[in-house]
């Protein structure tokens, strides 16, 4: 029975995924993608797993438990999610996998709601990984189903590359009939050692893992999802990789010109990009972020052919590629277009009317200025926001967690006050560790835990410490008298500062907890 | 028939439900939709778009390019100018007079009427006037599509007044009606 439904690509791969008898989805939202997660949630199919994780690693490994179990498994996060889950993610290459692993990395080329562009693919490249990346969005319904079985076939866990426009674009997606969960099955006695990875079992463990990787090159060649197309003129050639594909054929709207390439399964396949390659005098090469294709085929040596792409300036080297710019890279004349009038100014995104944090920093900013050897280390949620008009509040912003880490260091150099900012949800993401760092050095910090009791700025999830971080910092030896909660509102500017000025002076670590829910999320509530 | 649809406006205005209500009638006259759409950071306040296809034959990018829109439908009018580049010179601009007042250098009102007047095919509206008129004034993004639905090919009124009975049918009877209501009066101030 087939089912017709318009889905976003995040939704269409979680689709696949229940479809494919997945067992549990472990995630932290990150945008693009939390809607993954969110989907499952919707749909609650009986028996799935489906609750947030405190950040990526612990949803890696997680994961990588119920794969041990001989379950299907599925872990989503965006690309800087990787770096978090890098350690489990690099060493599940070496358990492999028992019940299928899927591990989503969706990236975000153009930085529309992050601070790197990283590309997800390298990783599978690193840890010998194959990955998929689809080009529409039956493609990521049907690659997640594809590569559940993967990867029990191969015993290996497979990445799926989505990016941004994959990821939050609709399309009609045909559904077809779900399989059931796998029955509890642990490693068979071949493959049981590899999952304790002492160096003896280790050694023993990774020219197999090269072997597979070897084997999947052969399986990507012969893959469906790699095509070969026909085209009369063979003075180009061109190859596409994932959504890049949608962009040429946008241009090519009486077929294929010239010989089309389009790779979205990993690793990449040499034999077929040679015996491609053979056919035509000049190569193009587009993909959506970073020139992971085009550098292996330039190597190092100078090519046979000459190769165009990302690296040569035929393609912008940054962002996202639009229909435009694969126009120009073809050599097409550019639409002619209106300006955009003059008058059009740019509307930043901003904290919202009404939100705590914007309490939060009308008061620290108002303290700070008596203190202007003073620095405010910040981190990644909406209160970053808290850079621009009007608070101009902090001064740093790295990664998950950095906040609490770089004001030790800091403090220990010689700046004070040495100022905290972190929200709830990356507190307990990556801040809680730093924390204890902080105690046992016995820093001179403030930490400010703007709690708005939820994970705000990809929508509203829940947060995994709500309730508990108090005792969370007590618990991590934070002295009680110096963990202050303070209600972030106009009446309260007073108090807050007389707490803030309290705790400057104190020579230690303290932890003021500015504490109301997010507006929107009030709003939500409000409306059920 | 191919329509490229640019709807505009600023995060939280609810752009997403007009895309919603057209994905539906497009969906259930059989044909193909993509539809790109802006999550995250800049869902804070900030200018939002969504880049809304549908044509008789499969549709490749997710993006239009420049150019190539036929309508852009827009929440709030400075927003509508922002898109100007990829307006085809067919286009039409259906577009929200209330400004949307987050940012201490707004434009004057005055001279965005007037860049709109320079175009030869735009519709105004204002939608926030007309919802509160018929006292539903939640719904100023039906009385836009509502509006735009005189000049959108492909999808005709009926086939989008049963996209939003559809789309608004989990929410009760009285929602579905001010949202029919709403829809109408845009219809009506855009044809008469």
């Amino acid at each position: 029975m087939k089912t017709k439904l318009i889905l976003l690509g995040d939704e269409a791969l979680a689709q696949g995924a229940i479809d494919a008898g997945l067992t549990g989805v472990y995630a932290y939202p990150g945008t693009p993608s939390t809607e993954i997660t969110e989907y499952i949630q919707m749909v609650r199919p009986e028996g799935v797993h489906c609750t947030w994780s405190s950040n990526e690693k612990t949803a890696m490994e997680e994961a990588l438990g119920v794969s041990y179990s001989g379950k299907r498994a599925m872990v989503c996060m965006k690309h800087v999610g990787m770096n978090v889950c890098a350690d489990a993610f690099v060493n599940s290459a070496i358990t492999g996998a028992n019940g299928g692993l899927v591990v989503v990395a969706a990236d975000d080329p153009s930085m529309h709601s992050s601070q790197n562009e990283q590309d997800s693919r390298f990783y599978a490249n690193f840890a010998f990984i194959p990955c998929l990346e689809p080009s529409n969005q039956q493609e990521a319904y049907d690659m997640a189903r594809y590569a559940f079985h993967l990867s029990e076939e191969f015993g290996v866990p497979v990445l799926m590359r989505l990016t941004t426009r994959m990821a939050h674009s609709r399309a009609i997606v045909e559904t077809v009939a779900p399989e059931a969960q796998n029955e509890l099955h642990t490693p068979d006695a071949d493959h049981a050692r590899q999952w304790v990875t002492l160096p003896a079992n280790s050694k023993v463990r990774y020219p197999k893992l090269l072997d597979t990787y070897t084997a999947l090159e052969e399986v990507a060649a012969k893959s469906p999802f790699n095509a070969v197309h026909k085209g009369k003129d063979h003075k180009l050639g061109i190859i596409t990789t994932g959504i890049a594909y949608n962009y040429l054929m946008e241009n090519f709207t009486d077929g294929y010109p010239y010989p089309v390439l389009k790779i979205t399964q990993y690793p990449l396949p040499k034999r077929l990009v040679c015996e491609f390659a053979e056919q035509v005098d000049e190569l193009l090469i587009i993909e959506e972020g970073q020139p992971l294709v085009e550098q292996a085929i330039l190597g190092v040596f100078p090519p046979a052919k000459p190769v165009h792409g990302r690296l040569d300036g035929t393609l912008p080297r940054t962002g996202e590629l639009t229909p435009d710019a694969v126009k120009k890279a073809l050599g097409f004349a550019p639409a002619s277009v209106s300006p955009q009038p003059s008058l059009v100014t740019a509307r930043p995104p901003a904290l919202c009317q009404g939100c705590g944090h914007r309490d939060m920093y009308t008061m620290l900013t108002r303290t700070m200025t008596t203190f202007p050897e003073g620095r405010v280390f910040a981190d990644i949620g909406c209160y970053t926001l808290g850079f621009l008009a009007p608070f101009h509040a902090i001064h740093t912003c790295v990664e998950m967690g950095a906040s609490i880490t770089m004001a030790q260091g800091a403090a220990f150099a010689g700046i004070h006050p040495a100022v905290a900012v972190i929200g709830d949800s990356t507190f307990t993401h990556s801040g809680m560790t730093g924390l204890l760092d902080a105690v046992n050095d016995k820093a001179n910090i403030v930490v400010i835990i703007s709690d708005n009791l939820t994970t705000g700025m990809t929508g509203g999830q829940d947060s995994a410490g709500t309730g508990r971080l108090e005792q969370i910092c007590y618990g991590l030896g934070v002295e009680p008298e110096h963990v202050r909660v303070v209600v972030p509102l106009p009446k309260n500017y007073d108090e807050m500062e007389r707490i803030l000025r309290e705790e400057i002076a104190y020579n230690g670590v303290s932890v003021i907890i500015p504490r109301r829910e997010c507006i929107q999320t009030l709003k939500r509530h409000a409306k059920q | 028939m191919k329509q490229d649809i640019i709807l505009s406006g600023v995060g939280g205005q609810g752009i997403l439900s007009i895309a919603t209500v057209i994905g539906k009638a497009a969906l259930d006259e059989g044909l193909y939709i993509k539809q790109a759409e802006v999550h995250g950071m800049s869902q804070r306040g900030g200018d939002v778009q969504s880049n809304l296809r549908l044509s008789s034959n499969p549709i490749f990018s997710d993006l239009i390019p420049l150019g190539g829109c036929d309508l852009i439908l827009s929440l709030e009018p400075m927003e509508a100018l922002r898109y100007l580049p990829y307006l085809s010179p067919d286009g039409w601009i259906v577009t929200n007079t209330t400004p949307f007042l987050n940012i201490p250098n707004y434009p004057e009102m005055d001279s965005i009427m007037a860049e709109l007047g320079r175009l030869p095919h735009v519709i105004t509206v204002d939608a926030d006037t007309l919802a509160k008129e018929i006292r539903s004034p939640r719904s100023a993004n039906m009385v836009l599509l509502g509006a735009a639905s005189a000049v959108l090919q492909g999808l005709g009124k009926e086939a989008l007044e049963d996209g939003i009975r559809k789309v608004f049918a989990r929410k009760g009877d009285a929602i579905v009606e001010a949202n029919l209501a709403a829809f109408r009066a845009g219809y009506d101030h855009a044809t008469k």
